[in-house]
């Protein structure tokens, strides 16, 4: 650390005074200033940025907050069932992603996968799958299945699988290969070598990863109602259109709430785990 | 390994009890939801009916598709700025090595903890109602949202700083000021730069959806074409976002590598 210290310092200590990197030049100081200058400025150009406007919206933004307070504590009686359903949701699009995830993993590790063509398929079609967010996965399949939870829980789905197999993979990979090579010697098929040599190792790692996934798939369950895949954001969708910000606040501060215990809960029990 | 030894009759029974459990949770869950496997039967092959609808993509949206894609770009750029500035001053008053008033690291997470539970979209929504909708609200969005997350990992950059400089410096008679300036602020720019880097990665995919509620960028097209169900133009826009997160990915990991 101190070390590093010293090289961004540009003055390394006392025995490293000869090679210290030369500081840059004026010249490409000024010129990397004019250009991340001008990013800014193009980019403040293409969206519309107006500090002006943020402050003539204060008000806007306060009469919206004084319309929500009080929160309609007693209209939560009839969110229960909603957030229920959010909790379910998020439960089955995590299983549903892990169950995927298992038999990709036996492509997608290096040293246990067999063919590499098969191997660099499961790689790429991976790393295409976590570029997409899962609000937008949902909002395309409430799209193309009409909205509910199911286009919520299938895309909570595929986004649990890509996560959930490549950190699985990654740890596949970083596996002890003595238990492997010892079954292997012995003669056992190979699932034999995958139950015995792999599962015990990476098991602890992978529920691990299904509870990390849970908990992004609990935030994630919350608002896909606001493009209609299901869930208690549907319910603050409809709140927010018909101008009842009071029921609408009382949903969010229970979202909060939700994700505070869920994120509680997933923590203890990783920490039991791990 | 473990301290206490478990009977291999105690841990089947345990193991069996466990996987009674999650069978139940998942009963608990599908019946609620009204999830079964038949319907998982209609729903997949519904979807890739659809995918395959996608192509050839509708390449006369290709113009309108790549300004909305750069003004993503733009959203998270700025976004990430403002909160990579932000975060600054949070993370310092949250880092525990540095603090001086009691309950002031407490304060800070406590924030930091309330920024990053408030879903984004939501912000987004409340931006809105400020300044309308439109790209703004999403730079808005991703600025303040991004502090909570930025604040978090830049508080525990400063809490494993080499404190040896600063002694020195203080015992050289330097105040509080400089001590900061010039020992806490170069250990901790690289990798509060890195960080931030990384969250822009993370703000590309953030941006991309904001259009979803009104708040500009690629969402926003996406939307239209969702509406009205033209799946060709979807196949080219899911297709741009995810060229242009995997390069984002891609330099950033670059960058990062040089960096740090």
């Amino acid at each position: 650390m101190s070390k590093r210290w010293a090289e961004v310092n540009g003055e390394a200590g006392p025995r490293a005074d000869a090679h210290a990197p030369a500081r840059p030049s004026k010249a490409r100081t000024t010129m990397a200033f004019i250009f991340v200058a001008a990013l800014y400025v193009w980019s403040g150009i293409g969206t519309e940025t107006r500090p002006v406007s943020l402050l003539l919206g204060i008000p806007d933004m306060a009469n919206l907050f004084s319309r929500m307070w009080p929160p309609n504590m007693a209209y939560l009686r009839t969110m229960v069932v909603p957030l229920m359903e959010t909790m379910q949701m998020a439960v089955l699009g995590t299983a549903l992603g892990a169950a995927l995830a298992v038999p990709v993993v036996l492509v997608s590790s290096r040293n246990i996968s067999r063919y590499r063509k098969a191997y660099y398929t499961a790689r790429a079609v991976l790393n295409l799958v976590r570029t997409l967010p899962d609000i937008l996965l949902a909002s395309v399949f409430a799209a193309a299945l009409g909205f509910g939870a199911l286009p919520g829980v299938m895309a909570l789905a595929v986004f649990s699988f890509g996560i959930i197999a490549k950190l699985t993979s990654e740890t596949v990979e970083a596996i002890d290969p003595g238990p492997l090579e010892a079954l292997s010697a012995t003669g056992s098929p190979r699932i034999n070598v995958v139950y015995y040599g792999v599962v015990p190792q990476v098991l602890p790692q992978f529920v691990a990863y299904c509870l990390y996934v849970f908990e992004i798939n609990v935030r994630a369950a919350t608002v896909l109602g606001l493009v209609g895949a299901g869930g208690i954001g549907m319910w603050l969708q409809r709140d927010m259109n018909l101008m009842m910000y009071r029921n609408a606040s009382a949903i969010i501060l229970l979202i909060f709430a939700f994700v505070l215990v869920m994120d509680f809960i997933s923590n203890w029990l990783r920490g039991r785990l791990v | 390994m473990s301290a206490h030894r478990i009977s291999p009759k105690s841990r089947l029974c345990r193991a069996f009890l466990l996987v009674g459990a999650v069978i139940v949770v998942l009963a608990w869950a599908a019946r609620g939801v009204e999830f079964s496997l038949t319907r998982l039967g209609v729903g997949v092959p519904q979807v890739l009916r659809i995918m395959s609808l996608m192509w050839p993509f509708s390449w006369v949206h290709l113009p309108d598709v790549t300004v909305r894609l750069i003004e993503t770009f733009q959203i998270a750029f700025l976004g990430t700025s403002i909160a990579s500035v932000l975060a600054a001053p949070i993370g310092f008053l949250g880092a525990r090595n540095l603090s001086r008033v009691r309950g002031q690291t407490y304060l800070a997470k406590f924030m930091l903890n309330a920024i990053r539970t408030f879903p984004e979209l939501l912000l987004g929504l409340v931006f809105i109602r400020g300044v309308g909708p439109g790209p703004f609200a999403g730079v808005l969005t991703i600025g303040v949202h991004s502090i909570g997350m930025l604040g978090k990992l830049y508080a525990e950059v400063v809490e494993g700083i080499d404190t040896a400089p600063l002694e020195a410096l203080a015992a050289s008679g330097a105040t509080r000021a400089q001590v900061v300036r010039y020992s806490v602020v170069p250990q901790v720019l690289p990798e509060f730069a890195s960080q931030a880097i990384y969250r822009f990665e993370i703000n590309m995919r953030a941006a991309s959806i904001l259009g979803l509620v009104g708040a500009g960028g690629i969402g926003t097209p996406l939307l239209f074409a969702l509406y009205q169900h033209d799946w060709p133009r979807v196949g080219l826009i899911l297709t741009g976002i995810m060229i242009v997160v995997t390069a984002t990915d891609l330099v950033s990991s670059y960058l990062r590598s040089r960096l740090v």
